[in-house]
């Protein structure tokens, strides 16, 4: 490719126009407002559908949603999800469910945030929230347990609530 | 105190000019740091940031801050580099510029001393002898590093600031023809008694102010530096406090030739007016003198940053070819047409 070269004219060739438009343009920066965010006490809107870091959430009942299925320990990709089910042991005050994992950890460091957890959950426990700044001073602090994610997540309304049908269930037909 | 400066013994001309040094230095040093620390807020204003602002109020203690970075970060000696002139270049680049402010007047008297550390009959002559060893040290750091970066950094400052040096020192020789001397005192006093030589001689000036940016190695004339070419030019093998050296001795050289200018072309430490153009009597009137040289220093360091986003740097042959062709001619012509008008005028 040939590019033609501009013939430049004698006023030109002094570098003077040069200077002034570099002039001009460098002050009208100078008195802009500026862009920078001044990030710790400044934060910008995090959109919908961000992919933060997952926790585990609660229903409105307070009731840990998390059955201990293992699903997203299978799904995850990096192997950061650990959980530790406990025995068949029936907690009826919670509605008759049959599991409720004794530990759940993430590890920070290795998940992916790839929502893979959040998409396989049959019952929406672990959701994708809106935290992108983790920070640490171990890699054992990294390792969110069951508590911290529970704390972290909140609460989730739950429309359904199918464990409160359940339990009224049990009840009518005596069981619980 | 008095006695001592009339007795006029060696050992009072040590005494105060040891002062004197130290006095120099103990201000320069905090002027490079802060002048530093000026270029990133203008530089940060130009581009639409805010800069650094967190150490401190609105950001006064960061130069403190960089100096501890630059102390404790680890000295890395690459091993391809020649070692003892990779030692030695960073103390070559530092050198010069500091040797510089030595014959400049920074003010007119403090206590019954002249305010400049060697008043020197040919001071115009030492200053362009040492500015031109400044080359020497980035020539040397390119040559040091034994990579292909550092040394075309070197090359090209070799060929840069030999160029320049002919334009900027013919560009002076107008006026040490009107001034009749090449003590610097001089020439502030004999612009003190008639007009700035800025109004006698625009185009000395001109050529002047162009050349130091391309001594300091400042944009558009950064060559030998050239980020976007070059990585980092001469000094990309160098860390640490080499490193620093390397931007102190920069930021020195801006201060010495700005101080130069201010010296030939501003008058100095002289304002025209409120009997400010006559040396002090005063310890006040000294301090002031010394301000008004410290203000007319900081013009044009704000000049230098300011230059530094408004125009790209030039091509290599453009840079050769303003030099050489369009300076150095003109530096020539204006040599003639002063002696023309001192002829005619005498």
């Amino acid at each position: 490719m040939i590019v033609q070269r501009k013939e430049l004219s004698w006023w030109e060739r002094l570098y003077i126009p040069a200077i002034i438009s570099g002039f001009r343009v460098t002050v009208r920066h100078f008195f802009k407002k500026k862009v920078t965010m001044q990030y710790p006490e400044e934060r910008w809107v995090v959109p919908e559908g961000y992919r933060g870091a997952p926790y585990l959430v609660k229903d409105q009942d307070a009731r840990t949603k998390c059955v201990s299925c293992q699903l997203c320990e299978f799904v995850c990709p990096p192997k950061a999800i650990k959980i530790t089910p406990p025995g068949p042991k029936v907690n009826k005050s919670t509605g008759n469910v049959e599991k409720e994992p004794a530990d759940f950890e993430i590890n920070m460091l290795r998940c992916i945030f790839c929502g893979f957890c959040q998409e396989v959950c049959p019952e929406e426990a672990i959701f994708l929230q809106k935290d992108y700044s983790l920070t640490g001073e171990s890699r054992e602090e990294m390792i969110y347990h069951k508590d911290k994610l529970l704390e972290l997540g909140g609460t989730h309304q739950d429309d359904i609530m199918k464990w409160a049908k359940k339990n009224q269930e049990a009840k009518a037909q005596g069981i619980a | 105190m008095e006695a001592l400066s009339e007795a006029n013994s060696i050992q009072a001309i040590l005494l105060f000019g040891l002062l004197k040094v130290v006095m120099v230095v103990a201000v320069l040093m905090p002027m490079i740091s802060y002048s530093v620390m000026a270029e990133r807020r203008i530089s940060a204003a130009i581009q639409d940031r805010i800069g650094p602002n967190r150490v401190g109020p609105f950001g006064l203690l960061q130069p403190i801050a960089d100096g501890l970075k630059f102390l404790l970060k680890e000295d890395f000696t690459p091993n391809h580099v020649r070692k003892a002139y990779f030692w030695l270049a960073p103390a070559i680049a530092m050198v010069p510029p500091f040797l510089t402010i030595a014959v400049i007047p920074f003010g007119s008297t403090l206590g019954g001393q002249n305010m400049v550390i060697a008043n020197l009959n040919v001071g115009i002559l030492f200053t362009f002898s040492v500015v031109s060893l400044g080359v020497y040290g980035i020539v040397l750091a390119g040559y040091a590093s034994n990579s292909k970066y550092p040394f075309f950094g070197g090359i090209r400052a070799s060929a840069q600031m030999i160029s320049y040096e002919i334009a900027m020192g013919m560009s002076v020789v107008p006026l040490f023809m009107l001034v009749g001397d090449l003590n610097l005192g001089k020439v502030i006093e004999y612009q003190a008694s008639g007009a700035w030589l800025i109004f006698k001689q625009p185009l000395a000036f001109i050529i002047f102010l162009v050349a130091a940016f391309a001594e300091t190695n400042r944009l558009p004339f950064d060559m030998p530096e050239s980020e976007t070419e070059l990585v980092s030019g001469y000094h990309t093998e160098y860390s640490s406090m080499k490193f620093a050296l390397f931007f102190l001795g920069e930021y020195a050289a801006m201060i010495s030739v700005s101080a130069l200018m201010v010296t030939l072309f501003l008058g100095g430490w002289t304002l025209p007016f409120m009997g400010l153009d006559t040396p002090a009597t005063t310890i006040l009137g000294g301090l002031l003198h010394i301000g008004i040289f410290v203000g007319k220093l900081s013009i044009f360091m704000g000049l230098f940053i300011w230059v530094r986003w408004m125009l790209p740097r030039f091509r290599y042959d453009q840079l050769m070819d303003l030099g050489w062709r369009r300076f150095l001619p003109l530096a020539l012509l204006n040599i003639v047409i002063t002696a023309c008008l001192l002829w005619i005028t005498r």
